[in-house]
Formats: structure tokens, C-alpha cells, sequence
């Protein structure tokens, strides 16, 4: 009884249509005027900024990319630009074009759930809300002159000294020839990611038929690759360290 | 000899017309039975389903939506409203920079005292240049949200795969959009933005002058994937000349076709997600 009364109102659910005009289109005319007016009020009572000229032989300290390209900018602290400003971007791009296709649970299609996909959420989110905007939140209000750390309090004191005392990860191994160094960093990285792939493998055997190993390879290279910055920032910050990996073409 | 042309009404009769306010009715049925009217609104305004349907399919501006859509689509706790304050906004930095275009110069010598007279002499200049500076900043964060809104609805997966690649180009070319556009005031703010901003381009593998393997291709700094961008080593007039270009013309182009795409999915994939 109860069941053949979930089962019709599930029928009635997916059979509820309403017109478009006017439910939707009230909704989001509504939905303009308040934007527009809100839009319309911010512009009277802030104007945007306008500086002096532009002087080619003046840079000004800091210098700031647009407040939404700061997280990119920060992680400049940690790794070179090749990778902060073009192949971590591009990775950005082509990773979250490539959500749709590496997951492949087949819940949580079109209604919110945590339950349902927990690794998904919680993958984006760190991502998104910590990666992302909680950098671009540093960037915009902690990164003073020479783009040090300042709290809210402090003084933008544009002479301020941070004793640089990073070393290699090699190095602080005791790894002391050039040679030496560029193996046992290619070691660390390549082993890196050889045994996080490897791992996952292993854990995910019975997926891998009904995955495929493309698809499974390309979310772990990704994942790890999102990981690995993180522990590159934990390993400049907690024990400053300035590279993994030293080569006479990149360094990471 | 009998008159057959209309009956031209005599004075008391149309008095009598104006006195019991018949005359009202009169102009609007000889009005909305014209053929300047009919041939404009093909349906008349009454609340029946029949009009409801026609409303939206007999007109361009909103044939964009079916005519029939799901409850739970409606929901602000579902959709957040920010796919369409996106579109919105876009809207607004459409016809705010079009305005802005009749006083602005992308040209090194007359860019900086174009803003200030759009700012100081030009009648509502310096609220048109807010309204688009601020609807672009709050655009990219709608697109942000929006973005987040369909992950967390799972919205992505099928069949609504191919609309989330398109969704992430419309993302990245918001923020293509926006970074064009902060050149151009060509003060130190747009100047060193905008030059920390491309500096990063000097160093893409092979195709930058300080980029990993560039000694291998030939890449200098003048003759790199960055002087390309900006026109010559460092950002000065043809940089702005070619941002303008690339905001004003080529970008918008492409993120307007994009748009489209889109739009036409999200119908063609079925409306608007929800629980199967």
C-alpha cells in the first residue's frame, strides 16, 4: 500500500510540467530587476578605480595580476612560471573538461547528494574552494610588497627581509653532485607518480574492466598532479624546501 | 441614391459613444483588427493554455525555453539563478561597452585621457564605465558559482557531457573577457596587471623565450609566443591596440557562439537536469 503510493506520486513527479510563460518567465524577469538594480547601485556608490597613467618605467610593488588570476599567481611562490602560468592553467582547463568522462558514478545525475558521490564532491570542492579561492583570497588581501605575507594589521613595509634559507629536496637529503641531485630528484617525481598510479591500480583492480585503464589513468595522473602541488606548498612552507626536481631545462 | 460608403456617424450618435465610454472599445477593436496589428501580434493576451504555449513559441526572445518545464526546475535552491545572471551580466557588458566604445581610443596617446573624460565629461560616463567594470567582475564569479552548481547537481553527466565542455570554454573566455578588458584603461593597475598577467607566457614549454626547451625551437623574446599576444616585448601600444580588438570584437564573438551552443543543448539534452 505504502509502496504503490511512492510509486504514484514518483508518476506524478516526473509527469509535473508547468508552463513556461508565466511561471519560468516571471522567475526570471524577477530574477533581472533585482540583478540589474543591485548591478545599478553598486555602480553608483563605488567607482571603478583609475590610477595614475601608464608609466612603463614604474612598477609598482606588489604588482597584481586581476584578483581572479591571483590563486595562479601565488602558487608562483612554489613552483617555476612554465607550470604556475601555463601548464597549471591548461591542466585546470582540460581536467574540468574532462570531469564528465572520468566519472562515471552514475548517481547523483541532476539532485544534490553527498552520500551518493563523496570522492567526487569532495575532490571539487578542495579544488575549487581551497585551491582556488581561498589563493585567490590570500592573494588579493595577505600579499603585500615582494609579494611577502602580511596580515590585515600589519604595514606594507616594502623593505621587509625574508631570510631565503630554501634548499633543494637533494640537497637537504645530502645529495651534493649536480648529476646526483637531477637522478634522485627524477627518482622522487617519476616515483611519485609511478607508485600513486600503481596503488590505485591495485586498490581499483575490479573497476578496471568496467572503467578502462584510459580513463582510470588520466583521473589518477590528475589527481596527483593536484596532490602533488599541495604537498609542494606544504613542503616550501613547513620545510623550505625549493625543488624536487633540478634539471638544466625545467625545474620542479 | 443610397450612400455605400461607411455610415459616417452623425454628432449625437457619437456623443452618445464618448458619454457611455463605448468609443474606447470602438478604437481599440478598429486598432488590434488593423493589419499593421494582426500581421505584428499573431495571439491575443488572454490566460489560456493555447496563449501560454504560443507566448513562448511565437516569439524569438523567448523561444529559447520550451513551453512546458519540470517543477522542480523552478526551485531557486536548485538552479541558484546564476546560468541566467551570467547571460545577464554578459548583456549588461554588452550594451554598457558599446556605449563606452563612441568615447574610447585603444590608442597609447588618447587611451588614459579617454577615461578621464568618460569620467569627468561624458553624461553618465563614469556610471556606464562602472556598470561594465562591475558586471564583469561579478560575472566571473556568477560563472564560478554556476559552474559549482552543476557539479554539485551531478549535472554534467550524461547525457549533458558535450554541454559541460562548452561550459568550461564559456569560463575560460569569461576570464579571457575580463583580463582583455583590464588593459584598457591603460593605467599602472591595467599596465601591471596585464604585464604580470602575459609574463607568464614568456615561459610556455617551447613556444616561450624563458620557457623549458625554447633554446630548442628558437624562441627569443621578441619573436615568442608572448610577443605575439602583446605585439613586441613589452606592453605598450600595439598591446592595447590588440586586447581592444580581442575584447571588443574577437572574443565576444566566440563566447556569443558558444552561448548559443549552449543554450540550444541544454534543450536538446533534455531541458534542465533533475532526478531521473
Amino acid at each position: 500500500m505504502a509502496q504503490a503510493a511512492v510509486a504514484k506520486k514518483k508518476v506524478e513527479g516526473t509527469q509535473d510540467k508547468l508552463h513556461v510563460w508565466p511561471y519560468l518567465v516571471r522567475l526570471e524577469f524577477l530574477c533581472a530587476i533585482l540583478t540589474i538594480v543591485a548591478l545599478t547601485v553598486w555602480s553608483i556608490v563605488i567607482d571603478a578605480p583609475l590610477e595614475e597613467a601608464a608609466n612603463p618605467t614604474k612598477t609598482p610593488n606588489p604588482s597584481k595580476a586581476p584578483w581572479y588570476f591571483l590563486g595562479l599567481q601565488d602558487i608562483l611562490v612554489y613552483f617555476d612560471p612554465w607550470f604556475a602560468g601555463v601548464v597549471a592553467p591548461v591542466l585546470i582547463i582540460v581536467g574540468l573538461m574532462l570531469i564528465p568522462y572520468l566519472d562515471v558514478n552514475p548517481k547523483g545525475n541532476g539532485y544534490y547528494t553527498y552520500h551518493e558521490r563523496k570522492v567526487a564532491i569532495w575532490v571539487y570542492c578542495f579544488g575549487f574552494l581551497v585551491l582556488w579561492i581561498a589563493l585567490i583570497i590570500m592573494g588579493v588581501f595577505l600579499r603585500g610588497p615582494g609579494w611577502n605575507l602580511f596580515m590585515p594589521w600589519q604595514y606594507w613595509d616594502p623593505h621587509k627581509v625574508v631570510a631565503l634559507v630554501n634548499v633543494d629536496l637533494p640537497y637537504a637529503f645530502g645529495v651534493r653532485t649536480y648529476n646526483g641531485a637531477m637522478l634522485f630528484g627524477g627518482v622522487v617525481i617519476l616515483g611519485y607518480f609511478a607508485v600513486g598510479t600503481a596503488i590505485y591500480f591495485f586498490m581499483e583492480r575490479k573497476a578496471l574492466k568496467s572503467v578502462g585503464f584510459l580513463r582510470m589513468f588520466l583521473k589518477i595522473e590528475l589527481l596527483l598532479i593536484m596532490v602533488g602541488i599541495v604537498i609542494k606548498i606544504v613542503l616550501r612552507l613547513g620545510f623550505n624546501i625549493k625543488y624536487v626536481w633540478v634539471t638544466p631545462w625545467f625545474n620542479i | 441614391m443610397a450612400n455605400k460608403s461607411p455610415q459616417i456617424p452623425s454628432i449625437a450618435e457619437l456623443m452618445d459613444k464618448i458619454k457611455s465610454g463605448k468609443i474606447f472599445s470602438d478604437i481599440a477593436k478598429e486598432i488590434t483588427e488593423s493589419q499593421v496589428w494582426t500581421s505584428t501580434f499573431r495571439h491575443g493576451y488572454a490566460d489560456t493554455p493555447r496563449n501560454r504555449v504560443l507566448q513562448i513559441a511565437s516569439n524569438v526572445w523567448l523561444h529559447l525555453h520550451p513551453v512546458k518545464i519540470q517543477r522542480h526546475a523552478l526551485r531557486i535552491k536548485f538552479t541558484w539563478c546564476m546560468g541566467g545572471i551570467t547571460f545577464l551580466l554578459f548583456l549588461s557588458t554588452v550594451v554598457t561597452g558599446v556605449i563606452l566604445m563612441f568615447y574610447y581610443r585603444p590608442v597609447g596617446e588618447y587611451a588614459y585621457y579617454d577615461m578621464k573624460y568618460l569620467q569627468y565629461d561624458v553624461p553618465f560616463g563614469m556610471l556606464m564605465r562602472n556598470m561594465h567594470r562591475w558586471a564583469a567582475h561579478a560575472m566571473v564569479i556568477t560563472v564560478w558559482l554556476h559552474m559549482f552548481r552543476v557539479f554539485l547537481t551531478g549535472s554534467y553527466k550524461p547525457p549533458r557531457e558535450f554541454n559541460w565542455v562548452i561550459g568550461v570554454l564559456l569560463v575560460t573566455f569569461t576570464l579571457l573577457l575580463s583580463f582583455t578588458g583590464y588593459l584598457l584603461p591603460w593605467d599602472q593597475l591595467a599596465m601591471w596587471a596585464v604585464t604580470v598577467g602575459t609574463n607568464m607566457a614568456r615561459a610556455t614549454p617551447f613556444l616561450g623565450n624563458e620557457g623549458p626547451f625554447a633554446e630548442y625551437v628558437g624562441a627569443t623574446p621578441r619573436y615568442d609566443v608572448r610577443a605575439l599576444l602583446i605585439g613586441g616585448s613589452l606592453v605598450g601600444p600595439p598591446a592595447l591596440l590588440r586586447f581592444y580588438v580581442l575584447h571588443c570584437i574577437f572574443i565576444p564573438l566566440v563566447a556569443g557562439a558558444l552561448m548559443i551552443v549552449h543554450f540550444w543543448r541544454i534543450r536538446k539534452d533534455g531541458g534542465i537536469s533533475g532526478p531521473l
